[in-house]
């Protein structure tokens, strides 16, 4: 009898761990799974049994309700409280789109077989089958774009780096997700990592590169953890190694931790840090592309791109350009979090309103105060009000809304949020985390905080709304990179979507 | 969590594992700090001899990333997350209350990506969401 009890971080954040642990002690013959988590996080614990017909879910399960679920027959789906039903018929989860994240929370994220069994490796072997040129048109043709936030197309770049020659080049995954509210690309590592592994292996043979690296944040242990297994796996069993799956191409992929640092999610700084340098920002040109990792050609995916690559080989571009609008094709693995009732991943077609996924997914906030703004895209995205709530979620909308999409993390903020205290902690953070590098980012971010600090107590309001404004024109047009040149974004937005917030009255 | 007390000797054996790596040194200073807790400053110069780099530029990487420390760890860890996520449900007064108790041992976090079930903390390396002081405080036992 299997049951599943997911070993994503966020369900043990909640107990997971001592759920299957009493789960264990009551029911010793149970066979437990630690699946990666489904995604809807507010529903962790969430206990999977394997029935003959489907999978049937209860959740939010605590350690001290398993007694009642054995007295109910769970192992059989009996009736509980806390049944949800089949897991497959769950609204939440079955109106999604589930592309890169078709088999997290699905299969045992470390189990070679399960990944087989579910369509995994499918898209490698086609792979193989192509030469590098067709490789990269798939890639190209399907209009999958970077999933980090800037959303360049990810055949492009792989072209650039084919066309480079030189004898050693490499794959470097950026899963250094340090965006507040977003952590796709760690539900998808602890999930289903293979996927990742395939993608980069798959970016190798497409580009002749022989070495991946992940960049992984050390914020992630589990994440390391899983990851870290899967390759051992991968590697004895001739996937990763001198010849991948019999064939003539080489490929094997190395963790590089990181140690704390937000800049180096900054795809240059990131190369500094894996050279085990100071993570500082360099100048562009030359592209990483032509010029990256030890000098070399470099391809840099974030996890997302690189984990849609194998479905995408799968199942065709076609398939995927179906889905989205406009230049934003396919689907993106949307995050919804901070103070909302229902969080968690919705992977769906690009050009959702906003407000689908804010009130109908995220069930409006976790306080059921009313939503007053949501910040998209992280630290460095801009806060929305909610009469901006009908902006369709894809690159292009967000952009002339004032925006950006970013990595896809919705953080939601109640109406007891001040948004010149959270414009002041974009600088603050801006402050903590810049490289150092250049000076409107380094200098800018401080005088920016205290500027900020000044209007919050009433000193001179206009002046300094006037000097803000001016502060954050030299930023954006100043810094080499998009720590010190987005940090204006939040502040920007917040000062003219929420103007009541910035007239000196403390809230 | 247990840490070997500091040693030159078991450093130099643990630097000597990562001979073949490409870009050493932060790695390197990573290993120094998993084995002993933290970066005993004596090893600046034996990462700086041993894998020919200036002592400045090793100096320069231990003052750069967040993570890394020169002076021994507190017996318990504790990080609260205070980014965007987090703020959203109670984060700073959650920071306040757990460093009016442990100020020592409490340092500031950006994102465990546990951000539809803040607020989120670490405790000795372990996971928390929804965390509460009270939550805190039994991890720490």
């Amino acid at each position: 009898m299997k049951i599943y009890v997911p070993g994503d971080s966020a369900a043990i954040s909640v107990g997971a761990d001592e759920v299957a642990r009493e789960i264990a002690r009551l029911v010793p013959s149970a066979h437990i799974v630690r699946n990666g988590s489904r995604g809807a996080l507010w529903l962790e614990t969430l206990v999977e049994v394997d029935t003959p017909t489907s999978r049937i879910a209860y959740g939010p399960v605590t350690p001290e309700d398993v007694a009642s679920l054995v007295e109910a027959d769970f192992l059989n789906g009996g009736a509980h409280p806390l049944s949800l039903g089949k897991t497959d018929q769950i609204e939440w989860l079955a109106s999604q789109d589930r592309v890169t994240f078709a088999r997290v929370g699905i299969i045992d994220p470390i189990s070679l077989d399960d990944y087989r069994a579910h369509g995994g490796l499918v898209g490698l072997t086609k792979a193989l089958e192509l030469s590098s040129d067709e490789l990269i048109a798939e890639v190209t043709e399907s209009g999958l774009r970077g999933r980090g936030g800037a959303g360049f197309p990810a055949g492009i770049k792989w072209r650039t780096v084919a066309q480079t020659p030189s004898v050693e080049k490499y794959i470097c995954c950026n899963a250094d997700e340090g965006d507040s509210g977003t952590f796709a690309d760690r539900m998808l590592i602890e999930g289903d990592p293979f996927t990742l592994i395939e993608g980069m292996t798959i970016a190798g043979i497409a580009v002749g590169a022989t070495k991946g690296i992940v960049y992984l944040r050390s914020e992630y242990p589990y994440a390391i953890a899983t990851l870290q297994k899967a390759i051992d796996s991968a590697r004895v069993n001739n996937w990763l190694g001198a010849s991948v799956l019999g064939s003539a191409h080489s490929f094997d992929i190395q963790i590089r931790v990181g140690a704390g640092s937000y800049v180096c999610g900054e795809e240059t700084a990131m190369l500094e840090s894996i050279e085990g340098k100071r993570g500082v920002v360099r100048a562009k040109p030359p592209l990483p592309a032509i010029e990256g990792l030890f000098g070399q050609p470099t391809v840099i995916n974030n996890v997302l791109t690189l984990s849609t690559v194998p479905m995408i080989l799968a199942q065709g571009a076609a398939a995927y350009k179906a889905r989205g609008v406009g230049r934003s094709l396919g689907t993106q693995v949307f995050q919804l979090a901070g103070n909302i009732a229902r969080g968690g991943i919705v992977e769906t077609a690009f050009g959702i309103p906003l407000n689908e996924l804010v009130n109908t997914y995220g069930g409006g906030t976790l306080t059921k105060r009313p939503v007053r703004a949501v910040q998209i895209g992280g630290p460095l995205g801009a806060y929305f009000s909610t009469e901006q709530f009908e902006t369709p979620m894809d690159y292009e909308s967000l952009i002339a809304a004032g925006g950006m999409l970013g990595h896809g993390g919705i953080v939601v903020f109640d109406d007891t949020v001040d948004l010149a205290v959270q414009a002041k902690f974009a600088m603050e953070f801006c402050a903590i985390e810049s490289c150092g590098k250049c000076t409107p980012c380094r200098i800018g971010s401080t005088r920016g905080a205290e500027t900020i600090d000044l209007i919050i107590n009433g000193v001179r309001i206009d002046e300094n709304k006037k000097l803000l404004l001016d502060l954050c024109e030299v930023m954006t047009d100043g810094s080499l990179c998009a720590m010190g040149g987005l940090t204006p974004l939040p502040v920007k937005s917040a000062m003219i979507n929420f103007p009541s917030d910035f007239n000196g009255v403390q809230k | 969590m247990k840490y070997s007390p500091w040693s030159q000797e078991q450093a130099l054996l643990l630097l000597a594992t990562l001979r073949e790596e490409k870009g050493p040194v932060l790695m390197a200073l990573q290993l120094m700090q998993k084995e002993f807790g933290y970066v005993d400053p004596a090893c600046v110069e034996l990462i700086a001899n041993f894998f020919n780099k200036s002592r400045a530029e090793v100096h320069g990487v231990l003052t750069f990333y967040h993570d890394l420390r020169t002076t021994p760890p507190t017996r318990h860890q504790i990080s609260i997350c205070v980014a965007e996520a987090c703020q959203a449900v109670g984060a700073r007064a959650l920071e306040k209350e757990v460093k009016g108790k442990f100020a020592n041992e409490t340092n500031d976090a950006y994102c465990f990506g546990n951000c539809a079930l803040g607020p989120a903390a670490m405790v000795n390396g372990k996971i928390i969401g929804r965390a509460t002081l009270a939550k805190i405080e039994k991890a720490r036992h």
